[in-house]
């Protein structure tokens, strides 16, 4: 499934790197730790955390993960947007929390 | 949803023994962040955690979760297993990632904890 | 349940900087009072989560700390006072998601700036006092209806 299918039906709010939409998504992993995710994650999986700091950017991108959803609607700095468009990593927001949206995930890519 | 179904959904072993098995569950919140814990919580509701410091436990305790779940096969320490019991929050730990642990439970009809 | 306090009920904790695994006992103790005072559930939960949130930081961030705490008749007042850095940006600092806090506190589950907002929602009265390179003092009022 392509990342832009995900969003769609997740009604996510992209924030950065649109073009990335197109990529194939392979999983999902949550966590707000990011020693865990560096650790654990699989490159093409959607991250879910309600960590906002700029080190997710680099870490994702270090995993090839598809993209990082923002949960609790919480707010994304600038500086971070900044730093994952050039980093060609969308970077999306969801109201929900993360058991909710992860649970939504998992249903829809199963 | 009761704890003992909880297990099984997540193939999870009980660290410490509840008293209740059936113990009644509402809701569940996934989350290695404590403050989102203490902001977000519900009564009656479950923590699905990759933390195990003796500080979860407090955190759960202040915040009126009634179990945590360790993912990843995860165990806490001693002193944190003992706080639990003296506190009468069962633990328990599974195999199941996060994403995993809260997919199951969420097809399974568990709501999150409100959102607020 | 009717509250069964006369005049005013203090006592206090000392908290440590860096000690994680004390963190957390003094709003036990508080949540622990409370509850034999027969004070509602939803005010103890307010009550001990600000407190919590509070130690958190003191514990995180400062050497050492205070907290006094005072029950009366009309409700609770928590005061925390350290010595730590103290805040350079009070305003930046309540501020959802901001957060200074280094990787290893991050990895322990904290820094997620949610701490001064999550002790400000649960205050009636909320007031911080901050001096850079002495500390800062944080007062929440918890009114009982």
């Amino acid at each position: 499934m392509k990342l832009l299918d995900v969003a769609n039906a997740l009604s996510l709010e992209v924030k950065s790197f649109k073009d990335g939409l197109q990529k194939d998504v392979t999983g999902a992993y949550v966590s707000d730790l990011l020693s865990d995710v560096m650790a654990n994650s699989k490159q093409g999986n959607i991250w879910i955390t309600l960590q906002t700091h700029l080190n997710i950017v680099a870490v994702a991108s270090m995993k090839g993960l598809a993209g990082i959803v923002i949960v609790n609607g919480r707010q994304v700095q600038e500086e971070v947007l900044k730093r994952a468009e050039e980093e060609k990593m969308p970077i999306m927001v969801t109201q929900m929390p993360a058991f909710e949206i992860a649970g939504k995930l998992y249903r829809l890519l199963a | 949803m009761t704890l003992k179904e909880i297990a099984d959904i997540l193939g999870a072993t009980f660290i410490t023994e509840p008293d209740n098995p059936d113990l009644h569950i509402r809701s569940a919140c996934s989350s290695d962040m404590m403050s989102a814990v203490l902001y977000y919580h519900s009564p009656d509701s479950l923590l699905i955690t990759g933390l195990t410091q003796l500080h979860v436990v407090r955190t759960a305790e202040i915040a009126g979760i009634i179990s945590i779940v360790f993912v990843m096969n995860k165990r806490p320490d001693e002193r944190a297993i003992e706080l639990a019991g003296q506190k009468k929050i069962p633990l328990l730990t599974t195999p199941c990632c996060m994403y995993t642990a809260s997919g199951r439970l969420f097809r399974a009809g568990l709501p999150g904890c409100s959102h607020k | 349940m009717a509250l069964n306090i006369e005049g005013t009920i203090e006592g206090s904790s000392q908290l440590i900087g860096g000690d994680f695994t004390t963190a957390g006992e003094a709003s036990t103790l508080l949540k622990v009072k409370l509850t034999e005072l027969g004070v509602a559930e939803d005010i103890i939960r307010r009550a001990a989560i600000a407190t919590f949130e509070a130690e958190m930081n003191v514990v995180i961030y400062a050497a050492a700390g205070w907290l006094h705490y005072y029950i009366s008749p009309q409700g609770i007042r928590i005061r925390i006072e350290d010595m730590g850095p103290g805040i350079a940006d009070i305003g930046l600092a309540m501020q959802e998601g901001y957060s200074t806090a280094p990787d290893w506190v991050r990895e322990m589950g904290w820094g997620a700036g949610m701490g001064l907002p999550n002790m400000k929602r649960n205050s009636d009265v909320f007031t911080i006092d901050s001096v850079v390179g002495e500390g800062t003092t944080v007062e929440m009022v918890i009114n009982f209806p």
